[in-house]
Formats: structure tokens, C-alpha cells, sequence
């Protein structure tokens, strides 16, 4: 049993930026921990898993091996990085190493995608497809979202009884199915049967057109599009539903939401990573991450949902809510930070307001997922999470909302509703 | 004027000139200086003018120069006429009471321009500040006129001490805690609370409210009795009326809010709060 976990590579997830350029976007920090960790960590945790790869098309980067090598120590399984030498889709980088995939006689691998936030039931998609399918059925991982936010998604039309893929269309204009494709999936050596029709298919279309690019194109493979849709109604794929938590964190907003759904899972499976109140230590409430060398003043009042990265800094009568804050950032006194990231080795200086505007869901309906929302509308800037890239420097006293400050920049007044180059 | 025909037998009593003021003015009072002026030139009405850079929002007045009698006035004039405008300050003999009827009248429009035609009204120049504090963000800027004479006249009036930055007055029933910056241009009222971390700047904090801690405030006017919260930023010519009630961690912006609200989402831009 082996794990791939797909992470892209910097063409995409640019609407991470300005947070993608310091750091790959599979390695931002989401509740306290890289975005990739609460994925390896869950495989992991699966009985007979031997290996876990990372595939993307990411150059060599200090900070991805680094996490690979602690990683390894931290989980004890393998973990290697696969680079793709270009963008291959979701399903072209998993066919180029086939052989990596099945070598040692794997029966079975996840695929995941990495920009997704889940409780991960790995082991329930593997008892769910000994009762419903057999050894060679492919599972995908389903949840319900609602009728006009499906449509940005994968749809999924399953047999209500078997849970058999009848119908599979991606991101339809029109209304298909609530049930909508998590990113997550269980296939087995098969799949690279259908993959590889896929793109022989791809190879004799270019055969009749003529582009300079042909053989790249041929091998760029995309899972949805390409080979779920052609496997719907043939009887090899399956829909796991599940009920438990799931997003996608395409946006700096839906990492402060996936940041808060960790949180919550914490309180069964890592409490030692939530802060409590103690004499000296500052006001928590609800759900908060610390990271040990963090230095906070016990007047401050940190919380909901709130991650603390290693070595910051918080000063007194310091208010910071909703927010993710970065490593060595430091918030001077009496500052108040809500709904916002605030970048490496920023500083926040004293009676400063930083604040954003949450995107979340509706709360009042179960299955409403976050909005990829535009970062304009009607000419203006949506109103949405406050970012502070790298090294930023915001003066005492200003307030800066709904505003996005790319790295190295030193304020020197108030904004509101920019970007801030 | 009208009312003034209602005081007829009072005002006309001991056969003294009396003093006329517009209640929404501040400036150094020139009384002595402006009975002295009008006993000088023996007409039947004087009053003050000021000199400002805008003439055009005001009521301008054209006199003479070495007498100061008011030859003509002119109400916001759309070229330039003169510098000087009606400070809203005056003193009358009593006769000015036959002209006046009891009946809504405007001094200005309908007994001043007869005056002046008679040459009956002479105009002395104000020395110092002024200011017509009917607006809110007018408000605040005579209250700063005022708070710098204040330190030029009775410096001892004001408050010093740790984190008390430029010409603050403070009412000594009135607490501060630690660690606030205070000022410059703050008044604060009998009775206030201000508590640990605020930093209010150019404001006027009215009786019986309380500033919770860690809120910064700037340009606002918190009305009497009000409940500022925790981290609460104010700004922008913020009102508060009368006991309302302000939400912790919100953003105002140039809210103006109307007596006994309570305000529980931040006002980014500015508006008014009924």
C-alpha cells in the first residue's frame, strides 16, 4: 500500500500568492503544521502503507528536503519527492512514474491532492471498497456540497445503492450532482491501463493537428477530465461518501478555514498542540496553536482559531483573532490583529488595527464549502483575509483592512481595500 | 432677534447696552475691549469680526478701515469681498429694540443691512482664536484653538505627567490607567474611566463615559455616559451620543451614532448610526 500526494508546482496555486513566494504552498503552515504534514500524517497512520510519495514539478528546494528529512523521522515510513520536468496534470505525473508507484508489487495507492484540508478516512475507503467493489475497483473520495457551489467542483452521479460512478463531469455550468469530487482517491495497478488509453488517445489527436508542443501535450493527463469521466458507468469506479470535514485551500482566506477545521480535530488528536490557560501564560480562547518558542505576554488574549509560529512575539494587551502569524513575526503592544496572516518577520507596531474580511461558509448550511472568490468585483477589491507578506513593517497606530502587503514592504500610513506592491 | 423682543423690558431696563452671543462659538471673550469700542463711537450696535481664510462659508463684512463703521454686509459671497466676517459676538444700545419685532427675525439679513445704511453698526476686529464649533469636526478643531490658548494663558490648568503627550485637560474626578498615551488636544470629562493600554488623540471625552483597554482613539467626541470596549479603534470625526454602548474589537470610521445605541459591527466608512 503506498501513498502519492500530489503538490503541484509554483505555476500553480497563484492564488496563494504573495504567500507562495517565500515558501512552496504545500508547506504552509496550516494549523500549526505544513499543509502536506496532516495528509502524511494520516497516511501514515495506515496499516501496511510502505511509502509515501511526493510528486510535483517544484525545482530542488531547501525548505521542501528539510521537511522530508524530519518527516521521516517524525512518521518512520519512506518518503520521497517525485519531480515531474514539467506540468503534467494530476494523472500525467502519477503515469510518468508508474514504475516508481508499483515497484516492490504495490495492490493499492492513495492519491491525494495536497491543497486539500480532510479528516482523511483512508482506512474507511479501504474497508469500503472490500464490501462494495472488489480488488480492482477504484474508489473516490465524495462529500455533499450545495446546489450552486457543486458546480465548481467535480460532480459525482452515483448508483444509491452499489455507490457505483455513473456519471463524472468537472466543474459543470449547469446543476449535476451535490455530491462532489474531495481530491482524494484509492486506485490500484489498473489505473494505469486507463491512463495510458487516455494518452494514446491524446497521442493520435496530435498526430492530426500540428503543434511544436506535441509531445509535452500528449503527456499531460488530467485524472477528472480525461479518465474519470470516460471511467463513469463501467463499473470500476466508486464513490466513498463522507460527512466528515472537507475543504479546499486554494486562497490565503481558506488556509485561516482549514487552520480552524485542524484546530478542531486537534482537541481528539493532538490536544498536546492546543494552548490552555495557565497563571502567566495569556487569555486563550477556544481553539489556539503556540509553537513552543513563541515568547507572549499574559495580557494578551489570543483566540478562536489562532496559530502562533515559531519564535514570535506578542506584547502586551495584544488582541489577535481568526488569525494565522508566522514565523518571527512580532506584534507590539496593544495591537489588534483579526482575520489575517501576518508574514515572516513582520512587525506590527504598537495600537495598530490589522484587519481582514472572513470568507467563510455560510454556517447556517451544513454542506456550503468556501468561495474561491475573485480577488475583484466591479473594479473593486473584494473585500477578504488581510495578508502581510514577508518582512513587512506596519507603523504604529494605522489600520490596514481588507488589504494585501507584498514582501519587504514598510508602510508608513493607513490602507484600506489596496494591494500594496 | 425675535427673541430678543421677548426680553424687550428687561434688556431695556436700566438703559445699558447688553451683549448679544451666538451659543455655538469659542473664542477669548473680548468684553471690556468691546463695551470700551462701543461707548467710543457712540452708535447704536458693534460687534466683532474675525479674519479667516475662507470668507466665502461665512456672512462677510465690508467697514471702513480707520473707524470700522460697517458700510454693507454681504452673506457668503461668491468673489472675494473681504476677509473679515461676523463673529457671531455683539453689543447694542437699547433703542436697537424699536426695530426689532416679535416675530421670527435673522439679525443679520434684516436688522444689520439698516443699520449699516443709517451708519449705526461698527465692527471691532477679534484678536485670537475663533471658531464656530457647530459641526463635529469643527468641534474639534476650536476645542485644540482652545487647549492652545489655555497653555498660553493658564498653563497650569492642564494635565502632565507620564503618557500625557501635549495640551490635555483633565477633570480630577476622572481616572487614567497605565500605560496610556494621552493627547495631544484631549479633554476629558468628570467621572471618565479611561483604562490600561488607551491611546486617545484629539478628542473629547464627555462625563460618565468609560474607555476600555487597548482602544485607540483619534478626532472622536464620546458622549456622556458611553461604554467604549476592549481594542476598539475610533476615528475620523466618530460620534457618540449619549450612553451608547460600542462592541469590543470593532473599527469605527467616521460613525456618527445617535443616543442610547448599541453598536456590535465595525463602521468602515463613514455614516450615520440611528
Amino acid at each position: 500500500l503506498k501513498a502519492v500526494i500530489l503538490i503541484g508546482g509554483p505555476q500553480k496555486g497563484t492564488r496563494f500568492r504573495p504567500l507562495s513566494f517565500e515558501v512552496p504552498k504545500p508547506l504552509f503552515p496550516v494549523a500549526g503544521v505544513p499543509m502536506v504534514q496532516h495528509h502524511i500524517e494520516a497516511c501514515a497512520k495506515v496499516p501496511g502503507m510502505k511509502e509515501i510519495l511526493l510528486m510535483g514539478f517544484y525545482q530542488p528546494h531547501e525548505a521542501l528536503s528539510r521537511f522530508l528529512v524530519s518527516a521521516q523521522q517524525e512518521f518512520k515510513i519512506p518518503i520521497r519527492y517525485l519531480q515531474e520536468y514539467a506540468a503534467l496534470g494530476t494523472g500525467g505525473g502519477i503515469y510518468h512514474f508508474r514504475d516508481q508507484i508499483l515497484s516492490g508489487g504495490t495492490e493499492a495507492f492513495f492519491v491525494l491532492n495536497a491543497d486539500v484540508c480532510s479528516e482523511f478516512p483512508l482506512q474507511e475507503m479501504l474497508e469500503f471498497r472490500q464490501q462494495h467493489g472488489d480488488a480492482h475497483s477504484f474508489v473516490i473520495l465524495g462529500t455533499t456540497a450545495n446546489r450552486t457551489q457543486a458546480l465548481n467542483y467535480g460532480c459525482i452521479v452515483a448508483n444509491a445503492d452499489t455507490q457505483e460512478v455513473q456519471h463524472y463531469v468537472e466543474k459543470p455550468s449547469t446543476f449535476v450532482s451535490e455530491i462532489i469530487n474531495c481530491g482524494i482517491y484509492l486506485f490500484t495497478p489498473a489505473i494505469f491501463q486507463h491512463i495510458g488509453d487516455v494518452f494514446q488517445r491524446n497521442q493520435q489527436e496530435l498526430v492530426l493537428e500540428e503543434s511544436s508542443n506535441g509531445w509535452q501535450r500528449a503527456e499531460v493527463i488530467r485524472l477528472e477530465q480525461d479518465v474519470f469521466t470516460a471511467l463513469a458507468g463501467s463499473g470500476k469506479l466508486y464513490v466513498y461518501k463522507t460527512d466528515g470535514f472537507w475543504s479546499q485551500i486554494k486562497s490565503a482566506g481558506s488556509a485561516i478555514y482549514a487552520s480552524r477545521l485542524y484546530l478542531n480535530q486537534y482537541s481528539k488528536t493532538h490536544p498536546e498542540r492546543l494552548a490552555q490557560n495557565k497563571s502567566g501564560g495569556p487569555i486563550i480562547r477556544g481553539n489556539v496553536y503556540i509553537h513552543p518558542t513563541a515568547s507572549i505576554y499574559s495580557t494578551a488574549v489570543l483566540g478562536p482559531n489562532v496559530s502562533i509560529g515559531e519564535g514570535v512575539t506578542v506584547g502586551a494587551g495584544v488582541r489577535v483573532r481568526e488569525s494565522i502569524v508566522l514565523h518571527g513575526a512580532s506584534l507590539h503592544d496593544h495591537t489588534c490583529v483579526l482575520n489575517t496572516i501576518v508574514g515572516w518577520d513582520s512587525t506590527i507596531g504598537r495600537w495598530a488595527r490589522v484587519e481582514g474580511t472572513p470568507s467563510d461558509p455560510n454556517p447556517n448550511d451544513p454542506y456550503a464549502k468556501i468561495d474561491s472568490e475573485t480577488l475583484f468585483r466591479d473594479g473593486r477589491l473584494t473585500p477578504s483575509i488581510t495578508i502581510l507578506g514577508c518582512s513587512v513593517t506596519i507603523p504604529a497606530e494605522v489600520v490596514i483592512l481588507n488589504s494585501i502587503v507584498l514582501p519587504h514592504k514598510e508602510l508608513s500610513r493607513s490602507y484600506k481595500n489596496q494591494i500594496i506592491l | 432677534a425675535g427673541p430678543l423682543a421677548l426680553a424687550r423690558d428687561l434688556l431695556a431696563e436700566d438703559g445699558e447696552p447688553f451683549f448679544v452671543l451666538n451659543s455655538d462659538v469659542i473664542c477669548e471673550f473680548p468684553f471690556a475691549a468691546l463695551a470700551r469700542f462701543h461707548r467710543q463711537h457712540g452708535g447704536e450696535g458693534s460687534l466683532v469680526v474675525t479674519r479667516v481664510e475662507e470668507p466665502a462659508k461665512y456672512g462677510v463684512v465690508v467697514c471702513e478701515a480707520d473707524t470700522g463703521r460697517i458700510c454693507r454686509f454681504v452673506e457668503k459671497p461668491r468673489v472675494f469681498v473681504s476677509n473679515k466676517i461676523n463673529a457671531g459676538l455683539y453689543i447694542f444700545s437699547p433703542g436697537i429694540l424699536q426695530r426689532i419685532q416679535l416675530r421670527p427675525t435673522s439679525i443679520e439679513k434684516e436688522i444689520f443691512p439698516a443699520m449699516a445704511q443709517e451708519g449705526q453698526l461698527y465692527a471691532m476686529e477679534l484678536q485670537g482664536f475663533w471658531m464656530d464649533i457647530g459641526q463635529p469636526k469643527d468641534f474639534l478643531t476650536g476645542m485644540c484653538m482652545y487647549l492652545q490658548a489655555l497653555r498660553a494663558q493658564h498653563p497650569e490648568k492642564l494635565h502632565s505627567g507620564p503618557g500625557v503627550v501635549g495640551n490635555v485637560l483633565v477633570d480630577p474626578s476622572a481616572k487614567i490607567g497605565a500605560n496610556c498615551v494621552i493627547g495631544p488636544n484631549v479633554t476629558i470629562g468628570a467621572g471618565v474611566v479611561v483604562e490600561d493600554g488607551v491611546r486617545i488623540k484629539r478628542c473629547t471625552v464627555l462625563k460618565g463615559a468609560r474607555i476600555r483597554s487597548h482602544s485607540w482613539l483619534e478626532s472622536c467626541i464620546v458622549g456622556w455616559s458611553c461604554s467604549v470596549g476592549q481594542w476598539v479603534r475610533m476615528e475620523n470625526v466618530t460620534v457618540l451620543g449619549e450612553d451608547v454602548i460600542v462592541n469590543d474589537e470593532l473599527y469605527l470610521n467616521g460613525a456618527n451614532v445617535l443616543p442610547h445605541k448599541s453598536i456590535a459591527e465595525s463602521v468602515p466608512e463613514p455614516r450615520i448610526i440611528m
